[in-house]
């Protein structure tokens, strides 16, 4: 741990440093987003970033690209101090980084979205984009349309441009967010065949698990600080949590699901038709969420969980004709906008926190009144401003948002403050049905292990919760029975209780009509 | 995209104090500038600067002018700002000016014997509804089919300008107005009184604009459905997540506009015009949407803006005479307001930086 920070020669490693940070600082007016940061990297080592949101890694990240400059610090690049004025200049040098949201052109195809930052005419290209995939094992036709491909193969290509500018390190940001565990597996065979050939690697992820299954250092950081430099083989998930946020985490241990037979939410052969190319349409979606129970929803991002969640919103009705293809306690709702299904007893929290569950700009007190009117916030089609601060005050103090009070602007918050604010809003309006999308997406753990908690409470009460989520350990965590979609279409319901991963896993690649063939046989 | 080795880039903050710099900013240029130009021209900057806002302060005659003008340009920009907020963009008050007009003029043109004290409160309600009507082809029209309301608005205009032109030339034709394109003269009941002395033509329709005034305000910052509206501008995909109707968004927008805009034209033809004729507004309308803008689309921004834009008109009148500018002097400094006020928003936005050290491999993505 007191090392040269950076764990363990690895065998075959040379020992000089390829990148190495000393006293990295950079603040945000009195926000210290980085504070003295030492970071060292040698060529072929896959080397972990880890913190909660908020602990400072994007913003060490974007130093290295060259995106913003520190405050104070140096950064050495093969052993010379460097200064990377901008993301070309880190390119120039042999630094490739892929970020979490692809920044591809869905319209056009793969090569020609790699010749926008490599160099060479078009067959070459291709020729080239080839050779890369084979060599790596990362499977890309260089003439796919981009729009076709899966989030998976998008990340490949995102890969593959970097590989092609021959990085000596390559930035990877949460990698595995999207992924399924069979992808992820694959992933990490092509990065350890990068480390083999001397690419290092910046890793930076908030899943443990993932770290210490193919990192060979690890440096933590909290508050913008290095809270230590670790082996992450040698660490524990809770040693490494604990570093991570500074204390033990919360863990929620739930008792079984008592749900009775009523059915709170039940979605009736919901189709949609949406002509963009680019949509994924729901087919003949069935769902039944008991009164007391939570129901997740598993699968790959982009396969028809938006269109979901926006239906069961009411952000997208259906025509009159077709409402009984959703209902909510008995009642038909499918032709209903979103402000008619919260009277009905529904709630909902977006994946989009801040523009869709909050409106940035405004406070929270009118972030409050943004869903929370009905709780006496207006009058005579007046603004009650005292109830509304009231209401505004106790959220704040009863799921610990850290803000700077009601006043705060929605945007000044870190993600899982503003998360524990919709969610502590929403469990006000008392609903009777929650539909959840990406609960914990993006926020720190002890964050994530509260709303965890909160929705957990409220199935205990007596809620219908539908918990739509791309984290599985999450789904085998909270939700009572899982169902997984897959191109539009949803799987029937499992036990969580009485299935594995890897069995949500080959779902969520499309297997579960054999599945389901099988359960028909067996009931026959 | 750089220029000289300078780039601009999209600010990460915005300052408060910037935004309450910028109406500042735009009406120090837009005068700098304007002083520059008519010097050009031969004029003497010390006259015209006195002629445009020392003299329209001088004499109470010069203030009931400056009264008159502020009042329908304070009055449309309370109701076009509403909309704004919400994104709703009416851009064609001047259309819903004339028609709420030529609706309100009916009364008198019919009934011009007539000394009845309910003529002037129907014709402010014909006219501020015959507005909203108006408006509300827009509204239809935006929200069932999703025309663009700035593109409708705007042609509803020049229908408006080409029914008031065939009224004026047939039906509603004085009759003993030796062709005349115009109407009879309104009797005493169907006009405002005025105030402030002999020959001072300031009248009450200034006191409507008042009431209105601290009616949006208080609409503005305390009302629900302002609220609504606020944030379908400000974050429509909140808006929707919350279920705040768009529809109701638009319809309410464009009326509230509408009406705003009918009564004002009401105040033209029942104020210093006293009749129906195919001038009735010298782009009021159009100016309106500047001091809405200028005004931060604030009831008490706006008050005060519509001041100065005033201040504008009735100073050109005066410059025109005493400094001799041309005639379109007041439409060259609203042309000035517009594009600085545009500018400097920008500024606000985003910011000029230098370029990093050239590497070569600028603008890669």
């Amino acid at each position: 741990m007191l090392m040269a920070s950076g764990g363990a020669p690895i065998a075959g490693v040379p020992t000089t440093s390829l990148l190495r940070l000393d006293g990295i600082s950079k603040s945000y007016g009195s926000l210290v987003a980085n504070d003295k940061i030492d970071i060292d990297i040698r060529p072929g080592q896959i080397h972990a970033v880890l913190g909660e949101n908020g602990a400072g890694k994007s913003t060490l990240m974007k130093m290295i690209f060259g995106v913003i400059q520190p405050d104070a610090g140096a950064i050495y690049w093969k052993g010379r101090q460097t200064e990377i004025a901008s993301p070309a200049r880190a390119r120039a040098l042999g630094i490739g980084m892929v970020f979490q949201h692809f920044s591809l052109f869905e319209t056009i195809t793969v090569a020609e979205n790699i010749s926008f930052t490599v160099p060479g005419d078009k067959r070459e290209l291709s020729r080239r984009i080839r050779e890369a995939s084979e060599a790596f094992g990362l499977a890309v036709e260089p003439d796919a349309l981009v729009y076709k491909l899966s989030v998976g193969e998008r990340q490949r290509v995102e890969l593959v441009r970097c590989l092609l500018q021959e990085p000596s390190l390559l930035i990877l940001d949460e990698p595995t967010s999207v992924l399924t565990p069979q992808a992820v597996e694959t992933l990490f065979v092509t990065l350890r065949m990068l480390s083999d050939k001397g690419i290092a690697i910046l890793y930076i992820s908030h899943k443990l698990e993932e770290i210490r299954a193919l990192c060979h250092s690890a440096t933590i950081l909290r508050h913008g600080q290095v809270t230590g430099h670790v082996d992450p083989r040698e660490e524990t998930s809770r040693s490494l949590a604990k570093m991570m946020i500074g204390r033990d985490i919360p863990r929620s241990a739930h008792a079984e699901a008592r749900p009775d037979a009523n059915v709170a939410l039940r979605v009736n052969g919901l189709s949609t038709w949406q002509r963009d190319a680019h949509a994924v349409n729901l087919k003949g979606v069935c769902l039944e969420v008991r009164r007391g129970e939570i129901l997740g929803i598993a699968g790959v991002s982009g396969n028809g969980q938006q269109a979901l969640s926006r239906y069961l919103s009411g952000e997208e009705t259906l025509p009159a004709t077709r409402k009984g293809e959703i209902e909510i306690l008995g009642a038909a709702v499918g032709h209903l906008g979103a402000a008619d299904r919260r009277r009905q007893g529904l709630s909902f929290i977006p994946e989009e926190r801040l523009g869709r569950g909050a409106a940035p700009g405004l406070s929270l007190n009118d972030n409050m009144l943004l869903t929370g009117h009905r709780l006496g916030m207006v009058a005579r089609g007046f603004i009650r401003k005292r109830v509304r601060d009231e209401h505004a005050e106790r959220c704040i103090r009863e799921m610990d948002v850290r803000c700077g009070g009601s006043k705060s602007n929605a945007s000044s918050l870190s993600g899982g403050n503003l998360q524990k604010f919709i969610v502590g809003r929403e469990m006000m309006l008392r609903p009777k049905v929650m539909v959840v999308a990406q609960p914990t997406w993006g926020i720190d753990v002890g964050a994530a292990a509260m709303v965890r908690q909160k929705l957990v409470d409220l199935r205990d009460e007596g809620v219908s919760i539908l918990v739509i989520s791309e984290e599985l350990e999450e789904l085998f965590e909270i939700s009572d029975r899982m169902a997984v979609m897959f191109e539009g279409r949803m799987s029937l319901p499992v036990h969580t209780r009485a299935t594995t991963p890897e069995r949500i896993g080959q779902m969520m690649v499309g297997l579960f009509d054999a599945q389901e063939e099988m359960t028909t046989e067996a009931a026959q | 995209m750089s220029f000289l080795g300078y780039t601009v880039l999209p600010r990460t903050q915005t300052s408060a104090l910037a935004l309450l710099a910028v109406p500042l900013v735009t009406i120090v240029l837009s005068i700098v500038t304007m002083v520059i130009m008519f010097s050009l021209l031969g004029a003497d900057p010390g006259v015209v600067l006195y002629s445009f806002f020392i003299e329209p302060l001088a004499s109470s005659y010069n203030l009931g002018e400056l009264l008159i003008k502020a009042s329908p340009l304070i009055l449309i920009a309370q109701g076009l700002a509403i909309g704004f907020r919400a994104r709703v963009w009416n851009i064609g008050a001047e259309g819903q000016l004339i028609i709420g007009a030529i609706c309100a003029s009916l009364l008198p043109i019919f009934w011009p014997d007539s000394q009845s004290a309910w003529m002037l409160p129907g014709m402010i309600l014909i006219g501020a509804l015959a507005g909203m009507a108006w408006a509300g082809i827009a509204a239809y029209l935006k929200a069932s089919f999703n025309a663009s309301e700035i593109i409708v608005t705007l042609m509803l205009t020049e229908i408006a300008k080409q029914v008031l032109y065939y009224l004026l030339t047939g039906p509603l034709r004085d009759p003993s107005g030796y062709n005349f394109p115009q109407s009879v003269m309104f009797p005493d009941a169907g006009l405002y009184p005025t105030f402030g002395g002999d020959g001072v033509r300031a009248n009450l329709s200034v006191l409507i604009t008042l009431v209105v005034t601290v009616g949006c305000w208080i609409f503005v910052t305390r009302s629900f459905a302002a609220f609504r509206l606020m944030v379908g501008g400000v974050a429509s995909d909140a808006a929707r997540y919350a279920g705040f109707s768009q529809r109701r968004a638009i319809w309410m927008s464009l009326l509230i506009g509408g009406a705003a805009a009918g009564l004002a034209g009401v105040g033209e033809i029942a104020g210093p015009i006293g009749k129906l004729q195919p001038i009735l507004s010298p782009g009021y309308g159009y100016a309106a949407i500047i001091v809405a803008f200028l005004g931060g689309l604030h009831p008490v921004g706006i008050f005060f803006a519509g001041l100065f834009m005033a201040l504008v008109y009735v100073g050109g009148d005066i410059a025109l005479v005493s400094a001799g500018v041309p005639a379109s002097a007041p439409v060259v400094f609203q042309g000035l307001l517009l594009i600085f006020y545009l500018a400097s928003y920008f500024f606000v936005r985003h910011e000029v930086r230098r370029v990093p050290q050239a590497t070569g491999l600028r603008g890669a993505a």
